[in-house]
This record gives C-alpha cells, structure tokens and sequence, in this order.
C-alpha cells in the first residue's frame, strides 16, 4: 500500500509495543508531536494541539505499564479526536465562532472510551462548521489542507483528521459521519476511513447535527488500526437512547484477515455512474482484486439511491435546524447583548453562524414549515424508506456492495465554494448508507490521474461490520 | 424564514441565499414530484421505540463547572435580557 502514512507506525504496532515495554509513550508522543511542529502550520489539521495533556497522558501510561497493569489496547497510541466531540475542560469549538471559547462540562462517551483504552489525544481537529460540509472549507478558522496536496481540499467535514492521519500526526483518528464526512475526506486523503451501523457507537457528547443520521467513526492509516479502533469505540451506552444494545460490533480484528472467499459482491449502477473515468478505473480494479481474492462481483441497481442527495439535503438540513436552536446565547457559547431575548438570539446567531451554516438552518426550517412539511420533509422521510428497500432488495442476494466514495479526486481549494449545489455531488455516493443506517468503509485504491488518491467504498447492511471489514481487508491486501 | 430561525441577514445575504437555495430547492422539487402512494415515511433508521431507564437519580452535570461558560450568570442561573412581548 502506497501513500504518505505508511512510513508512520501503526496504531496496532505501537500498542502492541508500549504494552510489552519496548517502547515508553512518552518516546511516541514526542515522535508525533514534532511531525506536528513541522507540518501543522501548513496545514491547519488541527484548532487546539494538546502538548502538555499529551505527555502528561503518556506519562501516566509509562507508570502503569512500569508497576505491570494492563495500559489498555490502545496503551500509549496518539489519536487526533474531530472538534465537535466534546472533551471536558478541553475547548470545543465545531469549528464555528459561535462556540469558539466553549469548554465542555463533560466528556463525550468515545472520549471517555479513549481515556480507559491508554490512547493519548494529541490534538482537536479542524472541520467544516457544524459538520456541514465536504471540504473543510466552512470552517470558521480557516481551512486544513491535503497533506498530498496543500493546494487542494482533505475532503469534509472530517478534513482535520483525515489530514492528521495522512500526515503522521496520529496514526488513528475520530471522525462523524452524517452524509460522508468521514469517509469523502478519508477517500481524499488516502486514509480508511468507517462509518458503523447507526446506533453501533454512541453519540453521546457528539454535538448534533442531524440525530437520525450521525455516526462517529475511525479514521486511520490501515484497515486493521480502523477495525482496532472502532472496537474500543462501539458498544451499548444508556447515555444515548438510539445506542444498540444487542448485538456487539463482532471481532473486526479477525474479520480483516479473514478474505473474502464466496462473499457475493454487488457495484451499485447508479452510485458508479457519477464517477469520473480515472475513480472509474480504479472501481474496475476493485472489482478484479475481489474476484481474485475469491468473491463473486456482479453489478446491481439500487434506484431509489438516486434521489438519496435530495433527500438528504431536506432532511439533514431540517434536523440541523432544530438541533442549531439552542445556539442562542443564553447558556453557553457566543452572545451578541440586545434590548431582549430575541433580539440577542438573533444578533447572536447571526454573528456566530457562517454562510453553509445559516442555508441550511433555513433550507431546514422551510422544509419543515407549515404548508411545506409534508411535500418537502414528509417526502423526504418516504424516500428514505423506499432507499432501505432498495438495499434490502440488493441484499437479498449480495453480502456487501461496492462503489467509488468520491466521484472525484481532492478538488483545488476553493473550487466549488461558489455554488453549494457543486459542493454537495462530492457526497452522492456516501449519503445512502446514512440515510438506511447502514455501515460502510472507505479503503484507499490508488491514486487518479492527478496522482491524487482514490478511496473505494465497501457497503455492508446494518449491523454488516464484519463482512465489510472482510473486503476492506482483501482490498488493501491487493494493492501491497 | 430568516426571522423564524432567528437569524437576522443583510440585504446582501438575503439575496445570494435566495439563488443558491432556489438552486438546492428545484432539485428538491424532483423528490416532491415522485410517486411514494402507500409508502411510509422513516423518521429513524432503528426500530426502537420507548427507550427507558430505572427511574433512579443519578449525578447529573458539575453546576459550577456548568455556569461557569455561561455568557451571564445571576444567583446560580442564566441571566437574560428581558422577554419581551410575544416572539416574532
């Protein structure tokens, strides 16, 4: 496998050795906190580097490992945590002025999942305001840029922790994913990036963007360091009403090794069709590798699929507008003072909101207003329904589904920040599998004509975890 | 719309918002148009209902900590400008 990160070590391999005392922490984190020195101010992965919390973390692991206590599975490994997952006493920003000098009062449950795991948070990464966008370049404080590329975008919203993991400053990441926004930028940067079943990690202490669609999710240099991490990360909590209790995520581990001998593989027509003929190329040799490596691939149709984009642009702006109403300036971040309530709600909105922020809040509350409801949100709701039979029909005669992730390559910073429509094409493959509730990965498959990378997307049904891992696995095998 | 969300554009925002999401609505008109006679809508893609707990109490957020980012704080609350009127 070819890229940028694969001179790092990975996640698995530095565990591995901090558990038995080959390596101390401390020596690792100090390794990745100087690839962070060098590269961080070109390209802007992260709002908040953690230093000091890092060392003092890996110090604690170093004690632990010396008096022979167990330092966890993820003993002494950097992680780069997305800004909008909150890490109490830590600022939380999402990337917006409107939460711009807000610290948590609490942890989120990945977070504090980290922590029990002996993982060593380096830094918050940068993202599109609020998760909305596919580029990072919505981001309030600028945007990241492509390790491979720094002209061009990492992808979004998940831009800082794709561009942390392509560029070594951490070989594991956490992203959310609500329409792509891990797996778009993992695919742009030449990283694996996974988005679970919906339920299968909690999202408590993710600040919401659309509640029927988030997912938080791994980001990492290797197939194997992805399935390590979304491991320590899933699991039933009772602090998030939509967590699923049974069944368990599975061993992701040994499914990688797995192989894919037998599975029934099917190439979505109409998530293919949008893909530009270097990704094309690339979704060809997939296919080859898998069938080699033992799978049958056919192609099939999911048709409802194809007005996936619509419906999520009436959907996750119509959830966003009701989860952005408690930015008010009441109880915790930006306030703009006014003679009453309103007026400061407004003033305050409106200066800390950025523009992507501020269409979709009103795109949401137009599909969700009186007169409008049913024919925008309410239709959006059924062609959501008719796109889970669709899989359903897929599924009953394929194990998993393949496509490319991003119909293109990393486009130049500031390409498509003109029409919001051209920004939003980048997600039409990844935004069915949030709208079913399905997981999928992106593994990285080569690079485009440009010599930018291309991602491949594997799509399992809910609760398909171990299968899609089975191929992501195949598939990163075949490129070595 | 702008005032339901509470959000207060100038002359300038309002009218490049309105082209970019006229754009993003006629696509939006192509999901309106199509045929879901008999289909139902999904809200959610889990087919839990009624989640419950214990009815148990259990610690809940550090007030300190929590007022502490609190834009204006009196007597252990949020302090507001005052509610005037009906909202808009």
């Amino acid at each position: 496998m070819a890229g940028l990160s694969d001179s790092y070590g990975t996640a698995t391999e530095i565990a591995r050795a901090v558990r038995a005392g080959d390596r101390t922490a401390t020596e690792v984190v100090e390794e990745h906190l100087a690839r962070i020195a060098e590269r961080e101010e070109e390209l802007h992965a992260f709002n908040t580097v953690l230093a000091d919390e890092a060392r003092a973390a890996a110090a604690r692991v170093d004690e632990v490992v010396s008096a022979g206590g167990d330092p966890g599975p993820l003993a002494g490994v950097p992680v780069a945590v997305k800004d909008n997952l909150c890490t109490r006493g830590i600022p939380t920003t999402c990337s917006s002025r409107i939460l711009e000098h807000w610290v948590p009062p609490y942890d989120a449950t990945v977070v504090s999942r980290l922590a029990a795991s002996g993982a060593v948070v380096v830094g918050k990464t940068n993202l599109d305001e609020f998760a909305m966008g596919s580029s990072t370049e919505n981001s309030a404080f600028g945007p990241t840029r492509n390790p491979h590329d720094p002209s061009r975008v990492p992808g979004g919203s998940s831009g800082g922790s794709a561009a942390a993991v392509a560029a070594g400053f951490a070989p594991l990441a956490l992203g959310s994913d609500t329409g792509g926004s891990i797996r778009q930028p993992a695919a742009l940067c030449g990283v694996v990036g996974a988005k679970p079943t919906y339920g299968m990690v909690s999202r408590y202490g993710l600040i919401a963007f659309a509640s029927s669609l988030d997912q938080i999710g791994p980001l990492a240099a290797g197939v194997a360091d992805a399935a390590l991490l979304l491991e320590v990360i899933a699991g039933h909590d009772p602090a998030d009403s939509t967590s699923i209790r049974e069944p368990g995520i599975g061993d992701l581990r040994a499914a990688v090794d797995e192989g894919v001998d037998g599975l029934r593989i099917g190439v979505v027509t109409e998530l293919a069709e949008g893909a530009g003929p270097d990704v094309a190329a690339r979704l060809d040799e997939a296919v080859q590798a898998l069938e080699a490596a033992g799978a049958k691939v056919d192609e099939t149709s999911v048709p409802a699929t194809t007005h996936g984009l619509a419906a999520y642009y009436l959907l996750a702006p119509a959830e966003a507008s009701s989860n952005l109403a408690r930015y008010d300036g009441v109880r915790y971040g930006l306030r703009v003072d006014g003679a009453d309530v309103s007026e400061m709600n407004e003033r305050t909105r409106s200066a800390g909101f950025g523009n992507e922020v501020k269409r979709r809040i009103m795109l949401g509350t137009y599909a969700l207003s009186a007169g409008y409801y049913d024919a925008y949100y309410g239709q959006a709701q059924r062609v959501r329904t008719l796109i889970i039979r669709d899989f359903e029909a897929a599924y009953a005669d394929h194990d998993l589904l393949l496509s490319p992730t991003a119909p293109t390559t990393a486009f130049a910073l500031g390409a498509k920040t003109a029409d919001p429509l051209t920004m939003y094409l980048s997600d039409m493959c990844t935004i069915p599998s949030n709208l079913a509730g399905h997981p999928a990965v992106s593994v990285p498959f080569g690079t485009g004509d440009d010599g930018m990378p291309v991602g491949v997307q594997v799509l399992a049904p809910a609760l398909g975890e171990c299968a899609m891992f089975r191929a992501a696995g195949a598939l990163e095998r075949s490129r070595t | 719309m702008a005032a339901l969300a509470r959000l207060r554009l100038t002359d300038e925002e309002l009218d490049r918002f309105t082209v970019q999401l006229g754009a993003v609505l006629d696509h939006a008109a192509d999901v309106a148009a199509l045929d879901t006679e008999g289909v139902a809508p999904t809200a959610h893609p889990l087919p839990s209902v009624n989640v419950l707990r214990d009815d148990v109490v259990v610690a809940g957020l550090d007030h300190d900590e929590v007022l502490s980012q609190a834009p204006a704080v009196e007597d252990g609350r949020f302090r507001v400008p005052r509610i005037l009127g009906e909202a808009p």
